[in-house]
């Protein structure tokens, strides 16, 4: 038996009993490196040594019995900075980047002893759903190697699903965090926007961008969220609200929560699998005591088109600080400043990433601003009423995280907008701002995972933890364990 | 044909602050490249922006004492732009929601006194520095990136060269005397970009307008405005038509030369801050500031006049500078009377600081020591000869006045029971003189004041020597 | 329709060169997804705000003190491609063989 199939609280009780040692977790997280890495790709860089002597040192100042975090290896997604280790977001920009400094949220975890056994492979600055888009190689799912992670936190969702760690941070633009833990059957939670700080997250689009945790367990989830949240001077954005103890949520009864199902969130597009598996999902929660209501989000079909413009047009003001003369790729044979910034940039980025780019610099460009940025602005002031007045008088959203379960590899490659539409159930949280999660509701009829989407009020992550635990508790699908069908070998 | 002149100025001012606008690191000048810098000043990916308080606050204040109305609701937005001084390629200031809008500040030209108008003020993040190595590369210092700055956008009501000097002088030196900024063009802490047009009189549309840059002193500003209305005059009577271009002043030649001709304009990409939560500007706040605004000078140039008995010229000359005026005031302070205090500020202090060209405060004298000299010699202890010695001495060196003239033996001698048996020596032996002086010959007076001085070293109170001698000279 | 043109001006903008063949895909791709886009045309939006901060916090300040965060300016430059005295060094706008010539 595989001691990171245990929760952290199993681990922290086996740590403090002296039954295992921090050294025994990373070496054997780096056994399941070992064992999976060349079918999953999950990381792309091992922290191995580095890994070893925290441990090492852990071990040797011996455990902290009330703090549940000491000792636990966790992986952090390739675009949070980790000082000395190098920083890729899946992009050859960055492919050499050595940060100088350590995310507020690496800080944390770090002061927590936690231990960072690697980064993980994600879709090139967090921009696509499938992990394909990164520089290093796709990571592949480990339910069927055949198929994608999702993405963009592809690598830190199959690292945990794969065994190889217990958790991982991620995050989440447009549903990063929720769409690849549900195609990999595991817990992700997106925080309300300004729960976690953002300093040290590579920008995608900062008005959307939370950090978020993944992790088998929902209370596992719930220990590490407590421990990243909070203000901090060095992120304006980042909320001053006190942070509770989010596993105090945990196990608590659900009786007479009340949660909405959008109609919308079950229309066309929507696997039938999926749907099954959710609707199932909702009548067990009903059982549990939850009180259902069906309810109507007029504008998300605005969602995509809507975020599409946002999120890349500040994408592609925060990606110009990539032009060759301060750190990454700088392309040979330059003549002059122009030819840095273009060779640079046009062969340090890759398709997807210049897309992106270059919808964001044309809806803000000169003719077009109020027609596409501030339109999409106002529909999102709009899609934010929406959830306002649902979540005034519910506990809860709940629906779909994607609409469909793992694809195959490149299957959708070549079609971006066939891509972008399937962030449609996800897309709205970060539009609103309100946290998110994904919980596992078990497993099409192909045998793969399905997942399940709670949206909560702005900072009322707790009443997603209380819904998540309680199902986890009724339903176990945790217990089961990824097969590694398919694959080249 | 007549032409009418529409003047627009745009200047950025450095606010005077212990940090850059939007990180922790320090503002510093000259020092080591790149030492005045952090991770944020560097663009490193994952760094945020945070907003510096005091530089806001010195927004604020500017604002108020230009009479502008402060923005309440406002945010940050991006300006996008690639440059190797600029990290991010963007630049943080305020475009949708400036600090403020519609001030204004009055000038005199000649006398005529005229309203110029503010369109907006906003603070914003000053550049790193790009310097143009002659081996194809050019070498990026950041230290200066992210120093807040402030800048003050004109409205089209400034008609002559004249008019707009007047408006950098007035605007320089109210800026001054809120203690936001240094303003010294010479150091970069004020920078000034001008744009002009001209137009057929009672033409209602503006002509096209050329901008001028490079403009090192208020006087090139003039210089090369007055130039450019004179070639886009000629430009128009040989009945061709003024181009948008901008243009630089030539220093030598006293002309503008063409940099480029604009084509379109630039597309900067500008939208909201999104790393940075938006305003709401409390009016308490507000009010605070305005209570903090120090005295300005017109206000104390009145009183001067009215509380100090200051010439009208004087009180003018000496609210120029914040400097001098705060020099002046703590000089009185220190019990000096006004007018003397006046005096030698604008006596010998200024012909000092021109003769060595100097800033007031580059000198080691301190208003404590004027204060101190100025009693010594009201009180009769060293003559006015000698306090100009003793002034150089404190300007140079920063010497205490009254301990260097006891050290130096430099006290005045007025007490008549010391000079009268010198005196009385000295007309002994001279009785030539005293013939001389009853023939009715006054030379002979000043021979006998001259001997007495040189055998008191110079020392002895003229005044008394006066009445001794002459007292002594009739009994004879 | 966006034009080639368009996208070419655009691409300049991002500082982004693209060869002929990905300039027509670039085109053909973008020119789909504004079309998407064009959707939020089909909204109302008289008079609503549009949202650009979804923090709840306003008035953020930062105090005027120095802080250091203990990185070196040799910590800083590490990830620079070329630097000279402690400055980075950047081929000038000006082609380098132009400046020979």
């Amino acid at each position: 038996m595989n001691n990171l199939d245990l929760s952290i609280d199993e681990l922290h009780e086996q740590l403090v009993a002296g039954k295992i040692t921090a050294s025994d977790l990373v070496e054997h997280s780096l056994d399941a490196v070992e064992a999976h890495e060349s079918d999953v790709n999950a990381f792309v860089t091992v922290n191995d040594r580095q890994a070893l002597a925290d441990a090492a040192a852990i071990d040797e100042q011996g455990i902290d019995p009330d703090n549940p975090l000491s000792g636990i290896p966790i992986a952090y997604k390739d675009n949070i900075v980790t000082k000395g280790i190098r920083t890729t977001a899946g992009s050859r920009m960055l492919e050499n980047f050595n940060p100088v400094y350590d995310a507020t949220v690496v800080n944390k975890l770090n002061t927590a002893g936690m231990i960072n056994l690697g980064k993980t492979n994600m879709d090139e600055f967090a921009m696509g759903s499938s992990t394909e888009t990164s520089y290093f190689e796709p990571t592949k799912n480990p339910w069927d190697l055949d198929r994608v992670p999702g993405g963009s936190s592809g690598g830190s969702a199959a690292a945990v699903a794969a065994g190889e760690v217990v958790a991982a941070l991620g995050s989440d633009t447009g549903g990063s965090i929720r769409q690849p833990a549900a195609y990999n059957g595991i817990f992700g939670i997106k925080p309300t926007y300004g729960r976690v700080s953002r300093w040290g997250l590579i920008a995608f689009g900062s008005s959307f961008d939370q950090i978020g945790v993944m992790t088998r367990r929902v209370k596992d989830s719930a220990t590490i969220l407590s421990a990243i949240s909070g203000h901090d001077e060095k992120d304006s954005t980042s909320s001053k609200r006190e942070v509770p103890d989010f596993t105090q949520f945990i196990g608590q009864d659900i009786k007479g929560m009340r949660i909405a199902v959008p109609d919308e969130f079950f229309g066309e597009g929507i696997d039938e699998g999926v749907k099954l598996q959710v609707e199932k999902g909702l009548k067990q929660l009903e059982q549990l005591g939850a009180v259902i209501d069906h309810v109507q989000l007029p504008y998300t079909k605005y969602c995509v088109p809507a975020y599409y413009v946002l999120a890349s047009s500040e994408a592609s003001s925060n990606l110009q600080r990539f032009d060759g003369i301060r750190y990454g790729f700088r392309a040979e044979d330059v003549k002059n400043l122009t030819d840095v910034y273009v060779k640079s940039r046009s062969e340090g980025f890759g398709p997807e990433v210049k897309r992106r780019i270059m919808l964001g610099t044309f809806a803000l460009s000169a003719g077009y601003y109020d027609a596409y940025f501030n339109k999409a602005a106002q529909v999102r002031t709009l899609i934010k009423q929406d959830f306002e007045k649902i979540l005034s008088d519910h506990d809860l959203i709940i629906g779909p995280t994607s609409p469909d379960t793992a694809f195959k590899l490149g299957e959708n490659i070549s079609d971006p907008l066939k891509l972008y539409f399937k962030d449609v159930l996800t897309i709205s949280a970060n539009m609103a701002g309100v946290p998110a999660a994904s919980v596992p509701a078990g497993f099409d009829d192909q045998g793969l995972p399905v997942g399940m989407q709670m949206i909560a009020k702005r900072f009322d992550e707790g009443s997603i933890f209380k819904a998540a635990s309680a199902f986890e508790t009724a339903t176990k699908y945790y217990e089961q364990q990824p097969t590694f069908k398919g694959g080249a070998r | 044909m007549n032409f009418e002149t529409t003047i627009g100025l745009e200047v950025h001012v450095e606010l005077k602050t212990n940090t850059k606008m939007f990180s922790p690191s320090p503002v510093t000048y000259g020092a080591a490249s790149n030492t005045s810098t952090n991770v944020i000043d560097f663009g490193f990916p994952g760094v945020l922006p945070t907003v510096n308080r005091e530089a806001y606050r010195l927004g604020v204040m500017v604002a108020l004492a230009l009479h502008a109305n402060v923005t309440k609701s406002t945010h940050f937005d991006r300006k996008n732009y690639f440059y190797p001084d600029n990290p991010k390629a963007y630049q943080i200031t305020q475009s949708e929601e400036p600090l403020a809008r519609d001030g204004w500040i009055e000038i005199d030209v000649n006398g005529r006194k005229k309203k110029i108008g503010i369109e907006e003020l906003h603070v914003e993040e000053d550049a790193g520095k790009n310097t143009h190595g002659d081996d194809g590369y050019s070498y990026v210092d950041l230290n200066r990136q992210g120093t807040p700055l402030i800048e003050i956008v004109s409205k089209p009501d400034i008609t002559s060269p004249d008019e707009a000097y007047a408006y950098l002088e007035q605007l320089r030196r109210t800026i001054q005397f809120t203690g936001a900024s240094d303003v010294k063009m010479e150091e970069g802490s004020m920078r000034v970009d001008t744009n002009i047009s001209i137009r057929p009189i009672g033409s209602e549309t503006l002509g096209v307008k050329a901008e001028l840059k490079n403009l090192n002193s208020f006087n090139h500003v003039r210089l090369g405005l007055a130039f450019e209305e004179k070639r886009q005059a000629e430009v128009l009577m040989a009945g061709d038509q003024v181009r948008p271009e901008t243009r630089r002043f030539d220093e030598s030649s006293g002309e503008t030369i063409l940099m480029r001709v604009k084509e379109g304009s630039d597309d900067y990409r500008y939208f909201p801050e999104p790393d940075l939560p938006a305003f709401e500007i409390e009016d308490d706040w507000i009010e605070e500031i305005q209570a903090a605004i120090p005295e300005m000078p017109d206000k104390r140039r009145e009183r001067y006049i009215d509380q100090l008995g200051i010439p009208e010229y004087d009180a003018g000359v000496l609210t120029l500078t914040k400097e001098m005026s705060d020099f002046f005031e703590e000089t009185i302070a220190h019990d000096a009377d006004p007018k003397l205090a006046s005096n030698w500020l604008m006596g010998e202090v200024s012909a000092y600081l021109n003769a060595n060209k100097l800033d007031l405060l580059d000198t080691k004298l301190t208003p404590d020591h004027l204060a101190i000299m100025i009693k010594l010699i009201q009180d009769g202890t060293i003559s006015s000869k000698i306090a100009k010695k003793v002034f150089q001495e404190t300007i140079k060196n920063g010497t205490d006045p009254k301990a260097w003239v006891e050290k130096k033996g430099l006290i005045q001698e007025s007490d008549p029971a010391v000079l009268e048996p010198i005196i009385t020596a000295i007309l002994d032996d001279n009785e030539q003189s005293i013939i001389d002086f009853k023939n009715g010959k006054d030379r002979a007076v000043g021979f006998l004041v001259g001997q007495i001085m040189k055998q008191t070293h110079g020392q002895a109170n003229p005044k008394v020597v006066n009445q001794i001698l002459m007292s002594e000279l009739n009994k004879r | 329709m966006i034009s080639k043109d368009q996208v070419a001006h655009v691409a300049s903008l991002a500082r982004l060169s693209f060869s002929d063949a990905e300039l027509n895909q670039f085109t053909k791709q973008l020119d789909q997804i504004i079309d998407m886009e064009n959707q939020l045309s089909e909204v109302t939006t008289e008079g609503v705000k549009p949202t650009t901060h979804i923090t709840d916090e306003i008035n953020v300040f930062r105090e005027d003190v120095v802080v250091d965060d203990g990185i070196s300016r040799d910590e800083l430059l590490q990830n620079v491609p070329e630097t000279k005295d402690g400055l980075i060094k950047v081929p000038s706008i000006i082609d380098k063989g132009e400046v020979d010539a």
